[in-house]
């Protein structure tokens, strides 16, 4: 275990500020600060810490606990240190017989209502009131005891008309409340709180969501959740875990901690959900992981979390995770526990048997977009070194590969243009097929106050998402528009801009291909693109698109995000190119505020993809046909590397079906759950005479393999991960693999016992070979990472600090290139037999297929998956809320529970894909984007009725996945 | 690979290139098959079209004569 020096992690009390220099003496002590800073904040910059109760350097100040008071020189007083900004030559003291008094007054009026029952409490040795409470020197309490919170016995005060005045006997205590313990991972014990407010403002000032409040006043007031007749569970509360973390007591607390203790070590590490990568502490005793608290000091959540990455981690150590190696000759026999040796011996003899039948490339595969870039890098030097082809794809095939063909095209590069924090000085957003709140719930957490500081924001998307209208929040503009026609959409937007001339000439001039400019502007003017021409196909009202489009324009900084309701398209490569002319068109690219975002959906599939996971490119998306590239991996590698591109998930599926693909080594994804068209997956995965599953659990797929090899989860291993911004965070090894080895030992294995000499023992050597090989990664290696906490690529000679912000001076290909954007429909049509379109999508807190958040406490939330429907639509179909039914494509059908909702457009259904029992995607269809076969998950026309149980097909699945889940008892 | 599926994909490429301004279209197709597409779709459609390609639209089937076959 290495030792990672951390910056320093005080409190500072209040939020830094920008501003002017001012320089102020604390104690005597000379210190400059910028204008607006706290007395607070610049105290604790002289190293001196003020006694503080309801500061927090992640909180506005809010001059409620008294317990920050000091003096200032010339004048009248004792004012509080927290919302007393600095001034030029002022002279502060903060230890004054004066204050101090006052101070201790403070500290033993909040003890007179607090339980003294600190050896026995959660927060013992982590509670901030026993902290002031030594600070202050408080030893005597001359308060009687009296009316209280805490007692749940004592009579305290009853109102005169309270009938339990008139009764006799114990009465119990009229202002106790009892523990909520309602939330699976933290309580809310009313108890012990001390009305500092920091969890009220927390939920809104840090998460956004306003589900707390106090209620009350004076001696009554008392932290709530939602409305009166809530507990937390019921309330709007996103269990994000911002309120637990500012709690200074122990009334939120974790219940991990109550029941585990409090940890006394902590390993920085990255969050292995969702894109945004946030950075962690993991906090443990010995191996036993106590709690993940957000870090700080993490650049992609800057002290923030959501309910998966702070507290569903529970999977890590579930009792379902194989944790010994398995293999059986065909998968109607049941599994068979075997050695290491055994399982990498018998994987190696197959997959070399199969090439020997079938030819070099009959096999190949699938890299993981949940495991760290070392991991990657060394599955794709697995197929490309040692099976000898190009056949390795990524989950990235079917979210974001349009991203990297469209953006590739339009600018030279396939990733985001900004870093996370640039939002803040975002203008109008514009949000297209990304459900932030829900998917990149940290990110939104601060879309939102940048949105509550006056930015606007105009949502194109299909469903009344949380970001068109919730606390605090509402859209510019809605475009409801039907599933499908993003393109249009897309291209009537730039319509306006053009024909209305809100373009910014003189960036296209300096920046982008003029001619080309001159064909697209001449293609877009046309009248077909006008949102009046187009909207009967799109279903948005044309004066609201117009409205947008000049909100748009004219706002300020502009800046686009958007997810897989973009690129999960017939034409989503399209679309993407179409983002890229926006932006472009109105000069938003290059400078802080602007820029075109993808949120890509796993917490390494940026990684995945920089990684040469794609079948075309070898790392830093170099296709495979250049001899120079190949030159590069020929010479380090010492193997002929093919010149022809390799096959994609769906060709893999598609040539095992004509019997030409015989052998998969499919690491950290489930195929089976998460590509569409499951009917076909399983008969492509059935066709195959050797697939290797990879993974934490026996997930779907594993229902079609030979060979189990046991995964390790993040926390078990070292390596990088990077996220939607290119930021390359440490992964660190918390504690020892359950299963004995690292995924990247274990792809090492397998490629020895194939016959390659990998003699790799960390994973900094792995970087190390990237770095070397890679320009874009010329700069990376642990060491730096080390000292710079995380980098966001290209990193090299050019920019050694990394790069936050691309194209600044200029597009990495040159000038940027507008491309015609033609809509063309899907093949995927609604008619008489399916009259509605299905969308697909993710909830809070589940993720994705759900291996890891099903196996946790996130079930409480969501338990199954649900179908959305429009009242209308319902109601002509005599549905009901709650009701089962059935849900039918021209691909497959299966059962689930109705939601009525008017969230969705009439004659738009939704539903989720993470539970198995469901498989949403047997119902969804093998269309896909053109460019790069990225799945049209986003568009299935469908039926709903009512249903009888579940289907065949349902019932067939199961028992084949019973049957495939059977485990034959160990040898003796 | 079922023939109708890598139709359909070549015609979807098609479609795009055909929407592009200027000339040499064919071979944009032809360059997108060769980048992307695996040496038995590319060898697989060739030998669909020689058979008479039925289905395949005309931007598609001028590109041909520009993908490079793999050679067996």
């Amino acid at each position: 275990m290495k030792d990672f020096i951390l910056p320093d992690d005080r409190d500072m009390g209040t939020p830094a500020r920008t501003g002017a220099p001012v320089t102020l003496t604390i104690d005597g002590f000379e210190i400059t600060v910028p204008e607006g800073t706290s007395v607070m904040r610049a105290a604790a910059e002289a190293g001196l810490q003020i006694p503080k109760l309801c500061a927090s350097d992640n909180l506005e100040a809010y001059g409620s606990c008294r317990l920050c008071v000091v003096e200032i020189e010339g004048r009248r007083g004792t004012p509080a240190s927290c919302t007393t900004p600095v001034a030029e030559g002022m002279a502060v003291r903060t230890q004054t017989p004066r204050v101090k008094k006052i101070r201790k007054g403070v500290m033993e009026l909040y003890i007179s209502d607090h339980p003294l029952d600190c050896l026995t409490c959660a927060a013992n040795g982590d509670c901030e009131l026993q902290d002031m409470a030594g600070a202050v020197g408080l030893r005597d309490m001359r308060y009687e005891p009296g009316q209280n919170h805490y007692d749940p016995f004592g009579i305290g005060t009853l109102a005169q008309g309270d009938a339990r005045a008139r009764s006799t006997g114990d009465l119990g205590n009229p202002d106790y409340i009892p523990k909520d313990d309602s939330n699976p991972y933290f309580t809310y014990d009313p108890s012990k709180c001390i009305v500092c407010s920091r969890c009220v403002r927390a939920c809104e000032e840090v998460q956004g969501t306003f589900a707390l409040t106090i209620e009350g006043r004076g001696f009554d007031s008392r932290v709530s959740a939602g409305a009166a007749l809530d507990d937390f569970m019921s309330s709007d509360c996103v269990s994000c875990g911002a309120c637990v973390q500012a709690c200074p007591t122990a009334t939120l607390q974790e219940k991990s901690v109550t029941e585990l203790g409090t940890p006394d070590r902590s390993v920085i590490t990255t969050c292995a959900y969702c894109g945004v990568g946030c950075s962690f502490k993991a906090e443990l005793n010995g191996d036993e992981l106590v709690r993940m608290v957000p870090y700080k000091h993490g650049k992609a959540n800057r002290g923030h979390s959501c309910v998966k990455g702070r507290f569903a981690y529970g999977y890590a150590s579930h009792k379902d995770r194989i944790l010994s190696p398995m293999i059986r000759d065909s998968v109607d026999e049941p599994w068979q526990e075997v050695s290491w040796d055994e399982a990498l011996t018998f994987a190696a003899d197959r997959m070399r048997g199969l090439q020997e039948k079938y030819g070099k490339r009959s096999v190949g595969v699938i890299t993981s977009s949940r495991c760290t870039n070392e991991e990657t890098y060394l599955v794709q030097k697995l197929t490309r070194a040692v099976f000898g082809n190009n056949n390795t794809d990524t989950c990235a095939r079917v979210c974001h590969s349009p991203t990297g063909y469209g953006l590739g095209q339009t600018f030279g590069t396939s990733a985001g243009t900004q870093d996370f924090d640039s939002v803040a000085e975002t203008d109008v957003m514009l949000l297209i097929g990304a459900n932030p709140t829900d998917a990149h719930p940290v990110f939104a957490s601060r879309m939102k106050k940048r949105l509550r500081e006056g930015a606007k924001i105009i949502v194109i998307d299909p469903r009344r998402i949380d970001l068109v209208r919730s606390a605090h929040i509402e859209a510019s503009h809605h475009l409801a528009l039907r599933p499908g026609t993003n393109v249009a959409v897309v291209s009537a937007l730039a319509h306006v801009i053009v024909t209305e001339g809100l373009m910014d000439q003189e960036y296209i001039r300096a920046r982008c291909d003029w001619d080309e400019f001159q064909d697209y502007a001449e293609f877009i003017s046309d009248a077909r693109h006008s949102p009046e021409a187009t909207e009967a196909l799109t279903g948005v009202p044309a004066a609201e698109l117009r409205a947008a489009a000049r909100l748009f324009a004219t706002g300020g900084n502009g800046a686009i995000y958007y997810g897989l309701g973009v690129t999960e398209h017939s034409q989503g490569s399209t679309t993407v190119m179409g983002i890229a002319n926006l932006a472009m068109l109105t000069g938003n690219v290059g400078r802080n505020g602007v820029g075109v975002n993808p949120l890509r959906g796993q917490n390494n599939v940026q990684g995945a993809c920089d990684m040469g996971s794609f079948p075309h490119e070898l790392p830093g998306y170099r296709h495979v046909k250049n001899d120079d590239v190949r030159d590069i991996y020929e010479e380090i590698w010492g193997v002929p590397i093919d010149s022809e591109p390799g096959l994609r998930i769906p060709n893999m599926l598609d040539a095992a079906v004509a019997g030409t693909f015989k052998g998969l080594y499919c690491q950290g994804e489930d195929i089976l759950q998460s590509d569409p068209d499951t009917k076909h997956v399983a008969a492509g995965l059935a066709a195959m005479e050797c697939v290797i599953v990879h993974d934490l659990f026996l997930n779907e797929t594993a229902n079609y393999a030979h060979v189990f090899l046991p995964g390790s989860t993040f926390l078990e291993k070292d390596g990088t991960f990077t996220n939607a911004e290119r930021r390359i965070n440490r992964v660190r090894e918390v504690m020892k693999p359950l299963n004995g080895y690292a995924d990247w030992e274990v792809t090492q294995m397998l490629a020895q016992a194939m016959g390659a000499d990998w003699n790799y023992t960390h994973p900094s050597q792995i970087m190390d070979e990237i770095a070397a090989t890679t320009p874009s990664f010329a700069g990376v290696s642990y060491d730096m990472l080390e000292e710079k906490g995380s980098v966001q690529w290209p990193c090299n000679e050019d920019s050694p600090d990394g790069m936050p912000l691309m194209h600044v001076d200029g597009f990495m290909r040159g000038k940027g290139r507008f491309i015609v954007t033609e809509y063309v429909a899907t093949d995927e049509k609604t008619g008489p037999r399916f009259p509605l379109l299905l969308t697909t999508g993710r909830i809070l807190s589940q993720y994705n297929v759900g291996a890891q958040t099903r196996r946790t406490a996130n079930s409480e939330w969501h338990d199954q998956d649900l179908l959305e429907i429009h009242p209308n639509d319902a109601e002509l179909r005599g549905i009901t809320d709650g009701q089962w039914i059935k849900l039918a494509s021209r691909a497959g059908e299966t059962t689930l529970r109705a939601l009525i909702s008017e969230r969705m457009s009439p004659g738009v259904v939704y539903t989720t894909f993470h539970h198995p029992d469901t498989q949403a995607n047997v119902i969804t269809t093998d269309f896909s984007d053109w460019a790069t076969n990225c799945p049209e998950y986003k568009v299935t026309a469908v039926q709903v009725s009512h249903s009888n149980g579940p289907t065949d097909w349902q019932e067939e699945y199961s028992a084949q996945a019973a049957q495939a889940r059977r485990i034959l008892p160990a040898a003796e | 690979m079922q023939p109708d599926k890598l139709i359909m994909m070549a015609n979807q490429i098609a479609t795009f290139f055909q929407s592009q301004p200027g000339t040499g279209q064919a071979e944009s197709v032809a360059a997108h098959l060769n980048d992307f597409w695996e040496p038995r779709m590319r060898q697989q459609l060739a030998e669909y079209v020689a058979s008479g390609g039925p289905g395949l639209s005309p931007l598609a089937r001028d590109a041909i004569p520009h993908v490079r076959v793999p050679v067996e």
